[in-house]
């Protein structure tokens, strides 16, 4: 639909109540894959982290990772759910190249929790509780590439390559209940909702959690019912929403979509939508059809899940505080204002700005590098800032400003290296030659020159104006190629105006 | 119950990836209905009170631990492929829906 | 010395322990029968190249004084479900033609590591669907004694193999009677273990809750000594029993040493002791039960009401499995393609490819299971089945309450001609009613042969069957049913097969 036929959000707001439900997969970061004991690695070479089960070769059978199990019951956890006493795999059949298998084994009818909820602060602070029904373990899909069409699309594409390194990699697939009354929030409150279980999956230590890479992904339903009616109307289902800025995007283009459609009287299909990114609209997938059928039954490869007593209250026990108790620590701890701090969770940035932190810069600066520079950068690059780079990173490109090694000019020097992936900051700053001039007598050398040329500079200093005092700082700096420690060079400058 | 058609034979067929022939959807629908109503007979004593057994050695928890092992190159993985780009496994074109 | 193919392994490994002979020797011997009989026989679907290499192999380290399995330098004959690194494994299907898997079935990884030259691949129905092996893609295989019969199947062409003293060894799988039936066609020895006891992977799978691999021999120490090599846990399949088992063989030999039968409680199932059965089948059958009462064992008449319905349920366990494990022969990562002409999507492709690879067989099957499966028929169907095997689990336990075996005829005839039933699917399916319960429930059986039948001169099987994971018990009964017969007889039963040399003087 073109952006001109959207009805106007607040207008759509006041017609039809939205109602949206979400889908979220994450990737766990275990060692190896869910059933199959090759490597769960992102990036090696195609076809390599394979094991014959990860292939569907004939004759080769699932074994169910321990480890994954064991995150998987630490996130039902933190999602507040129940963990089942008993539960079981299913197969999903349906045929795709990317299915080894052609069927994925997934958890149908006793998934391993359910009956959650979680709490998402908005940006204005504001807490909204999120009804989880399930979370359920299952298996990731391989890589398709499309080869020979115009975009990489797998519209007008020739011929497309499969890789399986991914064919098995352990998910849990969390599924909201319908979340009402978010109205002109809804939009915000997924986004809230999935930056909040990445926080969770990360401070467990179960998942990358990288949205950029997959490693989080959200579909998002959405559907309207005109303002008063009970009945849900018909939803579509958006894939491909890959960052938290166009979960909200998404799901606010589907609401004026939609309104718009009925608005006119036209029905709303029950369908899979893509987002994409670029023309921030979506597009239909294949309709819901008699071909969706998937034929679940339990897996017979593979046992029932029983998890002891035992088994769920160590992990519960072991659970990490909770996002909404750890920020309001986090943020006294820090000293930080309201304003300040809740900018870092707008930005998703917390755990970047926490783990930063605890690399050993102080907060004030762990805030400024991720939500200065970094997060100017990312945007630029339209990544995530925490794909660039490492917070333990962050914390020694600090720990060298503080020290003296560099001044702020050369520390964003240097994070472009660290960016570029030119190696460590102490190998960076040796290798782009960028140490300040800490020498006082090439300091004072060059102050000299600069006086040279600004005779009145010491006498204006002297009679109190100590401001002036920059001009000189400027030519010097400039002179020595910003390699000067600019505080030294205050220092001599207001010394020499003493004298 | 015997409301298998050809219709429904083809359905099955294009849920199972099969391209019958004509012929084998004629052949198949007459054999298909008379072989459910031979096995139909189950319901004759699966009953509500009856629990459903999906394995035949009742056993729970099997397990692994996270440990990798058997894996393959990709060399020996791309062996039995029909068609390949050295790495990837090659696949007509897909169309249809978006991956 | 006398033809070493005529000798039982456990002979042969005493001949090769004692240096008599070399497994060179032993291995040429087989491979040599192989190419006189094979021809009109069609057991092997693959020889290997690489026997030979293997029982040289074996010689040299028997004479670096090698501590060795029994069972090192047998030559062994492999059904081609299971994967096979150095030969193709294709189920009997033509969409695995040629295939050769990147890894080893756990079975076979256990033949290898026990010094075993694997002889060859054999034939079976393609995809362990059949009773006849009139279902592989590669065509019959034939009854050594009676060439215009059937072998039974799926696996006739291991059981084929050993009846026809092309190997003395033999692995097969049994889904519902695969290893069985053919035993008893071809008057040779199959186990099915209990579910769990050899490791499936490996094994190209037809129904997962159903399968086992198991021994075909033609005697009951063979079957234990090579069962005792393939069985026991392995991680790699879930559903394998980690349990510790005892010797198979030496269960084995403890029952022919006498006394085993008296005091056993056996159980006689009423629903698998029908008026229908073929009158030779019955005959040998009653016979043996008289015999082992008059060696003071217990005949018990046991009632298994629920057997009735098993057939029908394993029909809808198995092809709503099958419709499953089946998806993955797709043309994308291994085995046939076929592309239509135009410009045929994935989906075209997919669907030429199944539609060119499978044979009748398997589409039927494939399609009964994917409406079993298929939205608002689950219930009745698969559910309903799988409801089923709890009765038959039931009816088991409650026979067993009272028993400590069970016994039936291994098949309700002996071996149909070819082409007899290959019109007529039902009754094809209707062949493995005695057979099915054991999958059904996942206990083990063994089937020995007791007799030929009067009408047609033909071998009988005696299928005795125990609880879960008493395999050994059936090891020690059914070499205690055999002594008795040999002694009776005043040979093995293999002895009366008919000679053959495939045309040559």
């Amino acid at each position: 639909m073109a952006k001109d036929a959207l009805m106007d959000f607040d207008k759509a707001l006041e017609k039809f109540e939205p109602v949206i439900g979400l889908e979220v997969h994450v990737e766990l970061s275990t060692k190896t894959k869910m059933f199959s004991s090759a490597s769960n690695i992102f990036g090696a070479d195609p076809n390599t982290a394979v094991t014959p089960v990860c292939l569907g070769l004939p004759g080769s059978l699932p074994v169910v990772n321990k480890e994954a199990v064991r995150y998987s019951i630490s996130l039902g956890l933190a999602l507040g759910c129940e963990i089942a006493e008993t539960c079981r795999f299913a197969r999903k059949n349906y045929f795709y190249p990317d299915l080894a298998k052609n069927y994925q084994i997934s958890q149908f009818d006793e998934p391993i929790a359910f009956e959650g909820s979680l709490e998402v602060e908005l940006d204005n602070g504001d807490i909204v509780t999120i009804p989880i029904e399930r979370a359920h373990m299952e298996e990731d899909a391989g890589k398709l590439t499309h080869v020979g069409g115009a975009t990489g699309r797998i519209q007008g594409a020739e011929y497309s390559l499969v890789d399986y390194n991914r064919a098995g990699v352990p998910l849990v697939e969390i599924v909201t209940k319908p979340i009402y009354g978010t109205e002109g929030r809804a939009g915000e409150v997924a986004r809230a909702y999935v930056s909040t279980i990445r926080d969770i999956v990360r401070g467990l230590g179960i998942s990358e959690a990288r949205m950029e890479r997959g490693n989080l992904r959200c579909d998002a339903n959405v559907s309207l019912r005109p303002r008063g009616d009970e009945k849900l109307g018909t939803r579509t289902e958006t894939k491909n929403v890959n960052s938290l800025r166009s979960i909200e995007r998404a799901i606010r283009y589907e609401i004026q979509r939609q309104a718009a459609l009925l608005d006119k009287g036209t029905a709303i299909i029950q369908e899979t939508r893509h987002w994409h990114e670029d023309t921030g609209t979506t597009s239909p997938g294949r309709p819901k059809s008699d071909a969706d059928d998937y034929r679940y039954f339990p897996e017979p490869d593979l046992l029932p899940i029983r998890p002891s007593r035992e088994l769920v209250d160590e992990l519960r026990a072991a659970l990490p505080e909770p996002p909404a108790a750890q920020r309001r620590r986090l943020k006294a701890e820090w000293g930080f204002s309201d304003v300040d701090f809740q900018s870092i969770v707008n930005a998703g940035l917390l755990v970047e700005v926490r783990e930063t932190v605890e690399a050993g810069a102080n907060p004030q600066s762990a805030r400024k590098w991720w939500m200065g520079e970094l997060s100017r950068t990312a945007n630029e690059m339209n990544v995530e800032p925490s794909s660039l780079v490492t917070p333990t990173q962050v914390a020694e490109l600090q720990s060298a400003v503080e020290a003296g090694t560099i001044n702020d000019k050369l520390a964003r020097e240097a994070l472009a290296g660290l960016i570029a992936n030119e190696g460590t900051v102490a190998e960076i700053i040796e290798k782009r030659g960028l140490t300040v001039v800490s020498d006082d007598g090439a300091l004072i050398a060059a102050i000299d020159a600069a006086l040279a040329s600004q005779p009145d500079v010491l006498e204006k200093i002297a009679s109190g104006k100590v401001e002036a005092a920059g001009a000189v700082i400027g030519a010097v700096m400039k002179a020595m190629g910003g390699k000067a420690d600019a505080a030294r060079v205050r220092e001599l400058v207001i010394e020499r105006a003493s004298a | 119950m015997s409301d298998i058609t050809e219709d429904t034979v083809r359905h099955l067929a294009n849920l199972a990836r099969i391209a019958l022939t004509p012929d084998e959807v004629t052949t198949l629908t007459s054999e298909l209905a008379a072989i459910v109503s031979a096995v139909e007979k189950v319901n004759e004593v699966a009953t509500a009170d009856v629990p459903a057994t999906s394995h035949p050695i009742p056993m729970e928890n099997v397990w692994r631990e996270d440990v990798v092992a058997d894996e393959l190159t990709s060399e020996q993985a791309l062996t039995g492929a029909p068609d390949h780009d050295g790495s990837r496994f090659r696949v007509t074109a897909i169309l249809g829906e978006e991956a | 010395m006398s033809d070493l193919t005529r000798l039982s392994a456990a002979e042969q490994s005493a001949l090769l322990e004692s240096r008599e002979i070399s497994s060179v020797e032993l291995t040429k011997a087989h491979l040599n029968r192989i190419a006189e009989t094979d021809g009109d026989i069609g057991a092997f679907l693959h020889v290997s190249d690489d026997a030979l290499t293997i029982a040289d192999e074996v010689d040299a380290a028997r004479a670096g004084g090698v501590e060795l399995n029994p069972l090192a330098g047998i030559p062994v004959a492999v059904k081609d479900v299971l994967c096979t690194l150095d030969m193709p494994s294709t189920a009997g299907s033509k969409i695995l033609e040629g295939w050769v898997p990147p890894y080893d079935a756990t079975p076979v990884a256990r033949l290898r590591a026990a010094r075993m030259p694997i002889l060859g691949k054999t034939n079976m129905d393609e995809f362990a669907m059949g009773s006849s092996t009139e279902h592989s893609a590669y065509g019959i295989t034939r009854n050594s004694w009676d060439r215009t019969r059937i072998p039974g199947g799926s696996g006739g062409g291991s059981a084929s193999a050993v009846g026809a003293f092309q190997a003395s060894l033999a692995l097969g799988s049994d889904t519902g009677g695969s290893i069985r039936q053919p035993a008893a066609f071809t008057g040779t020895v199959g186990m099915k273990p209990t579910y769990g006891g050899v490791s499936r992977y490996g094994a190209i799978a037809l129904a997962s809750s159903l399968d086992q691999v198991g021994p075909v021999t033609r005697t009951v120490l063979d079957a234990g000594l090579l069962h005792d090599i393939i069985g026991g846990y392995d991680h790699h399949d879930s559903t394998s029993i980690a349990d510790e088992w005892p010797s198979f063989a030496d269960a084995a030999r403890r029952g022919a040493r006498g006394e085993s039968l008296k005091g056993l409680r056996v159980g006689v199932v009423k629903e698998l002791d029908q008026p229908g059965f073929q009158p030779g089948v019955s005959a040998r059958f009653h016979e043996t039960l008289t015999m082992l009462a008059a060696e003071g064992a217990e005949i018990v008449d046991v009632s298994a009401p629920n057997f009735e319905y098993a057939v029908a349920a394993y029909y809808l366990i198995l092809t709503a499995e099958a419709s499953s494990n089946l998806a993955k022969f797709d043309s994308v990562r291994f085995g046939l393609r076929v592309t239509p002409s135009g410009t045929p999507t994935v989906e075209d492709v997919m669907s030429a490819t199944r539609e060119a690879g499978f044979g009748a067989e398997a589409k039927r099957r494939i399609i009964l299971g994917t409406y079993a499966l298929s939205a608002g028929y689950y219930d009745a169907y698969y559910g309903s089945a799988q409801k089923v095997r709890t009765l038959i689990q039931r009816d088991f336990a409650a026979a067993f309450a009272q028993v400590d075996v069970l016994v039936s005829p291994t098949a309700p005839t002996t071996a149909w001609t070819l082409g007899e039933k290959l019109d007529d699917p039902l009754a094809m399916w209707l062949s493995d009613i005695t057979t099915i319960p054991v999958n059904m429930a996942g206990i083990p059986g063994i089937s020995i042969p007791i007799g030929l039948a009067d009408e047609d001169q033909l071998p009988v099987g005696l299928q005795i069957m125990a609880p879960a994971r008493e395999d050994a018990r059936l090891y020690e009964v059914a070499a205690a049913i055999e002594a008795l017969l040999d002694a009776k007889r005043g040979s093995t039963f293999s002895a009366l097969t008919p000679a053959y040399n495939g045309g040559a003087s």
